[in-house]
């Protein structure tokens, strides 16, 4: 085991369950039957992991199943709600992840059966893993928002998962009047990419400002303190001074209901309405790892932070948002990198090693107007039984504008890179 | 920044059950905390919130140092008449807020 302290009894024991589960498979009797890993969810942690699968285990028949044939990424998806940026660019195809040898199956899978290690798709087809990966991002928690359902989402857009929900959102700004109220509705943690809704805030502004000024943007939150406060702060009265107005959850910021007919936006001490509502619910796991078994009553699911093996269901691992990872943020480059340390910890079962412990990159840009953005990286490793930051950098809150422009254009390498790795 | 906030319904039905919300912007500092010196950080929480309605108690709530900062307390109650309702926050060091709302019952 690759720790460099003296293993405690927790590793021993954390180390002999590895091994027990992996010897408790029923593995193939015969030497050339390879190994089958089923991941599903083609976002970046599922694509990270599928192509880190093959790479440490050539022999592993992995199976990649998303039902979408191109990916849309949310990193950089604030930019095409603000015209700055063509949903094009967010686009990528899994051809490059197939040419991997990776099998991808472009349906919906729609039942896990953990005992019997079996998947249903949508067209009826079942296949079997002795490994599954369950990487289904995030679903809007519908139930936990009144007012919000499925259709709400058609005339008021979360635009929280990038495609059309994010055109939508971007044509209702650009068929706005001159002076028209923007509210942005944000959910309490946990939620995808904790710093966005304020980075969209921000760009929004940058769009209202050069196009409809007398425009106003209302954030109504159901949180008091958010990620990387001070920096969007700053950058609010620097950029887009008395454009943006928050309502904190002390402030009585706190969404309770919406009304979609009246584009009306309830809290608990006010009463809003919008010519944009960009509404961003309360969120879950996505929806197929409570069919698993893997979500408790949370909604997301837990997880051994070692092994990224749900605590719920044998031979099943959990990555990226849906899991409950402590102190990682759902993110992008999060999800892969657990992704790659879910993949190492299924070859080193599979292969009756002990895992060994991840020490997990994130970084996460934000950018508030072109040429100006900030960044939080951090270092995550898990303590106890969870996952807690070990190094976190903030940009610093007075730095010049060159300091801003060169985070600008490391996030656009930091989403080259991201997505190259993922699906390039 | 106002500290109190109220939601009471303007209008309401005789003998309807309203619901009341509020919400005081307050730091609920337990008094078991300490500086980096060793110093215990002094109690500082509200003690006291009653709701009045015209002039008699409707509820009332004792806090202690367990509930968060910026307590929201909300309630339900019945109305029969026309009247005010009044709200009144009490902690230490001084505390005293008021604030009050009224209510048509048709």
């Amino acid at each position: 085991m690759a720790v460099t302290r003296h293993p405690t009894r927790r590793d021993v024991v954390r180390g002999a369950a590895a091994v027990a589960a992996a010897a408790g498979l029923a593995r193939p009797s015969l030497a050339q039957a390879a190994p089958r890993v089923a991941v599903i969810g083609g976002g970046f942690g599922g694509a990270a992991c599928a192509r880190a699968l093959r790479r440490l285990n050539a022999n592993l028949q992995v199976t990649l199943i998303e039902p979408n044939k191109t990916f849309t990424a949310c990193p950089f998806s604030n930019e095409v709600i603000a015209g700055l940026r063509e949903i094009s660019a967010q686009q990528f195809s899994y051809d490059r992840v197939a040419a991997d040898g990776i099998t991808v199956a472009a349906q919906a899978a729609i039942k896990v059966d953990a005992q019997a290690r079996s998947i249903t798709l949508a067209d009826g087809t079942t296949l079997s893993y002795d490994r599954l990966v369950l990487a289904p991002g995030i679903d809007m928690h519908f139930d936990a928002l009144p007012g919000y359902d499925e259709a709400a989402t058609e005339k008021m857009p979360h635009a929280w998962k990038a495609g059309e929900q994010t055109l939508l959102l971007r044509r209702q700004l650009e068929a706005m009047d001159d002076g028209g109220l923007v509210v942005i509705a944000v959910p309490a943690a946990p939620l995808r990419c904790p710093p966005a809704p304020y980075e969209r805030a921000s760009l929004i502004a940058h769009y209202l400002k050069a196009n409809k000024p007398k425009s106003k943007i209302l954030v109504l939150d159901a949180k008091d303190n958010y990620s990387q406060q001070k920096l969007f702060e700053k950058a609010w009265a620097e950029l887009y001074p008395g454009m943006i107005e928050r309502i904190a959850l002390s402030q009585g910021g706190r969404v309770t209901s919406v009304n979609p007919t009246t584009n009306e936006i309830v809290t608990d001490f006010g009463n809003y309405t919008a010519a944009v509502a960009n509404v961003i619910p309360p969120q879950r796991a996505g929806r197929i790892a409570e069919i698993a078994g893997a979500a408790d009553h949370t909604g997301w699911c837990p997880i051994d932070p070692v092994t990224f093996a749900s605590k719920l269901v044998p031979n099943i691992h959990v990555i990226g948002d849906a899991a409950i990872a402590g102190g990682i943020p759902k993110s992008a480059s999060a999800a892969a990198a657990q992704g790659r340390a879910c993949a190492a910890a299924i070859v080193n079962a599979l292969a009756d090693k002990a895992p060994e412990t991840p020490r997990l990159d994130g970084a996460c840009y934000n950018t508030v107007a072109p040429g100006y953005a900030f960044s939080l990286k951090g270092i995550y490793q898990p303590k106890e039984d969870q996952y807690a930051e070990a190094e976190v950098t903030t940009s610093p809150v007075d730095a010049p504008r060159e300091v801003r422009q060169r985070e600008a254009d490391e996030a656009v390498e930091w989403f080259r890179t991201i997505t190259g790795d993922a699906f390039g | 920044m106002p500290s109190a906030l109220i939601n009471v319904p303007k209008k309401a039905k005789r003998g309807d059950i309203i619901e009341i919300k509020t919400l005081m912007s307050h730091i609920m500092e337990t008094g078991y905390r300490h500086t980096a010196s060793g110093d215990v950080v002094p109690r500082d929480i509200i003690t006291s919130f009653t709701c009045r309605f015209n002039g008699t108690e409707v509820f009332r709530a004792d806090l202690y140092p367990a509930i968060a900062a910026n307590p929201f307390i909300t309630f339900f109650t019945t109305v029969t008449e026309s009247g005010k309702f009044e709200f009144e926050w009490i902690g230490d060091k001084g505390f005293s807020e008021t604030a009050s709302a009224s209510i048509t019952v048709e």
